[in-house]
């Protein structure tokens, strides 16, 4: 009797565990990409990835982070290939020796989204320092990442420009989501906060209530994204010949093509310039 | 208000559509946690039994921070399992991060202090109310954990569905151990917080409504098991 109340659980567990192990996965080939929330929120890689896999044969699997945490995950060596947008920190990556060479793929833009009532009135300006500026003096909300994200970086840059340290009012009138792109753009909009969006996320995004943009084509606020091969000679598992081969085919011509080709609402989100420096 | 009803007619369609994505992410969110319950039973069931019949030095430390573990943040245990399955940590080379493996291995971790915790306490209160009959049959302290064990299973498996609603609900560790890939370790609860970020959220709310339809099913399945004559074992 005891033999069999032992052993019932038991043989229910193996039956279990068998059936749910049996569909094993594929043993595909593929490349693990570390990038950013942007370049997957903004569907960009839903539309563009099937074509190079398509065309190589080699998937890809997109771990899409804060450009912080995505660095740090390539440092580690969790990924073949690093896809963001944050310039110094990906000149300083290759520097340290972690990646190889670092190229520029596409750029768009970041704007200063914000209520349509525009409480600290910065609608129609073309300053983006000048825009955070009044918006510290007249205490209007902020909605920051927080998060050590390419846009944070970016964000961060704008203040220093405009000469102000919203740090000391974290918790009042500036707030730091800690999020990502699009859970810090539904926090603004929640609390009708203005908030830095990358163009791209922002026009995909579909929560946007009464925002609209108010500050934009300020040269400050351009946004290049960049590639770069995780060293093997640090990291000896680096896929170093296929995530070569995602470079190449994103910084050539289809690639290119692919990433101009891609359009929301009839808006095109990304803009190709590989080969440049 | 207009999210709301829209998430009820967006989990209306996805059902009537069984959009193959859909039933993947569904599929590989019940391979998961069912195998990361199952794998921790098998852990957690002895332990808190033996934890109920024995007595040691220090035991009562033990069980304070059993019972503290089941308030385990997800993303604790998700940062640790990443730190240890980065290819910088010491599991580095067996390549289980961003793997669904990853992922049962993290909801394991959590489901394991909850079923042990509560298989101790049933065990052990059952022990008291049988003392005296397992003593007259001089049942050993092997036989007895597992005439308690059975003894105990109704309460056991509810320990286990609590185990299921942990692993199934949380996306903390899930989403650092496996990264959200798509077709390879997308979860309904990573898939819900994606949609939310994509400000989609009529559409990440009807998966919240599937996830809890799901839960539901489970807990019925479990329900009619349950309803199968039951053995006495001490007749």
């Amino acid at each position: 009797m005891i033999r069999r109340v032992l052993f019932t659980p038991a043989l229910v567990a193996l039956a279990l565990s068998t059936i749910l192990t049996l569909p094993a996965f594929a043993a595909e080939r593929f490349i693990t990409v570390q990038s950013t929330t942007s370049t997957q929120n903004s569907g960009l890689f839903d539309a563009i990835l099937l074509q190079f896999t398509a065309a190589t044969g080699i998937a890809v699997r997109v771990i899409a982070v804060g450009t912080g945490q995505a660095l740090k995950n390539a440092r580690n060596g969790d990924g073949d290939v690093l896809l963001v947008h944050a310039k110094p920190a990906e000149e300083k990556f290759v520097a340290d020796g972690f990646g190889m060479k670092r190229f520029d793929v596409m750029y768009n833009d970041f704007v200063i989204v914000g209520p349509a009532a525009d409480p600290a009135g910065i609608s129609g300006g073309r300053d983006a320092p000048k825009a955070l500026t009044t918006i510290a003096s007249k205490k209007a909300l902020f909605a920051s990442r927080g998060d050590d994200s390419g846009t944070h970086k970016k964000e961060l840059g704008l203040w220093k420009a405009a000469g102000v340290d919203p740090t000391g009012a974290s918790g009042t009138w500036y707030r730091e989501t800690g999020s990502g792109m699009g859970a810090t753009l539904n926090a603004a909009v929640g609390m009708a906060a203005y908030t830095l969006s990358d163009r791209a996320t922002w026009i995909a995004y579909a929560n946007k209530g009464d925002f609209e943009i108010h500050v934009e084509g300020d040269k400050q606020l351009f946004n290049q994204y960049g590639v770069i091969l995780v060293n093997p000679a640090k990291h000896p598992h680096v896929k170093a010949a296929d995530g070569q081969a995602f470079i190449d085919w994103l910084i050539g011509p289809a690639g290119q093509d692919a990433i101009a080709a891609y359009t929301v609402g009839g808006q095109q989100l990304f803009y190709p310039n590989a080969g440049g420096e | 208000m207009q999210d709301l009803s829209g998430a009820f007619a967006e989990a209306f369609r996805l059902l009537l559509d069984l959009d193959a994505d859909l039933m993947e992410i569904v599929g590989l969110s019940l391979r998961v946690s069912l195998t990361a319950v199952v794998a921790a039973a098998l852990i957690a069931l002895p332990l808190g039994a033996a934890l109920a019949v024995t007595r040691f030095p220090g035991r009562g430390a033990v069980l304070v921070t059993l019972n503290a573990l089941m308030g385990l943040p997800p993303v604790v245990v998700g940062l640790v399992v990443y730190l240890a399955l980065s290819r910088a940590g010491p599991l580095g080379p067996l390549g289980l991060l961003y793997t669904p493996e990853a992922m049962i291995l993290a909801q394991m971790l959590l489901v394991i202090p909850i079923v042990a915790a509560v298989t101790r306490q049933t065990v052990e209160d059952l022990r008291a109310e049988y003392d005296e009959q397992l003593r007259v049959f001089g049942v050993g302290p092997m036989g007895m954990v597992a005439t308690l064990l059975w003894e105990g299973r109704f309460s056991l498996l509810t320990a286990l569905l609590a185990g299921f609603g942990r692993a199934v609900a949380e996306v903390g560790a899930v989403i650092i151990v496996g990264g959200n890939i798509n077709h390879v370790t997308r979860v309904m609860t990573t898939a819900i917080a994606l949609e939310t970020s994509k400000g989609n959220l009529a559409l990440a709310l009807g998966l919240g409504i599937i996830l809890l339809l799901i839960a539901v099913a489970v807990n019925a399945a479990v329900m009619t098991v349950r309803r199968t004559p039951r053995h006495a074992v001490l007749a």
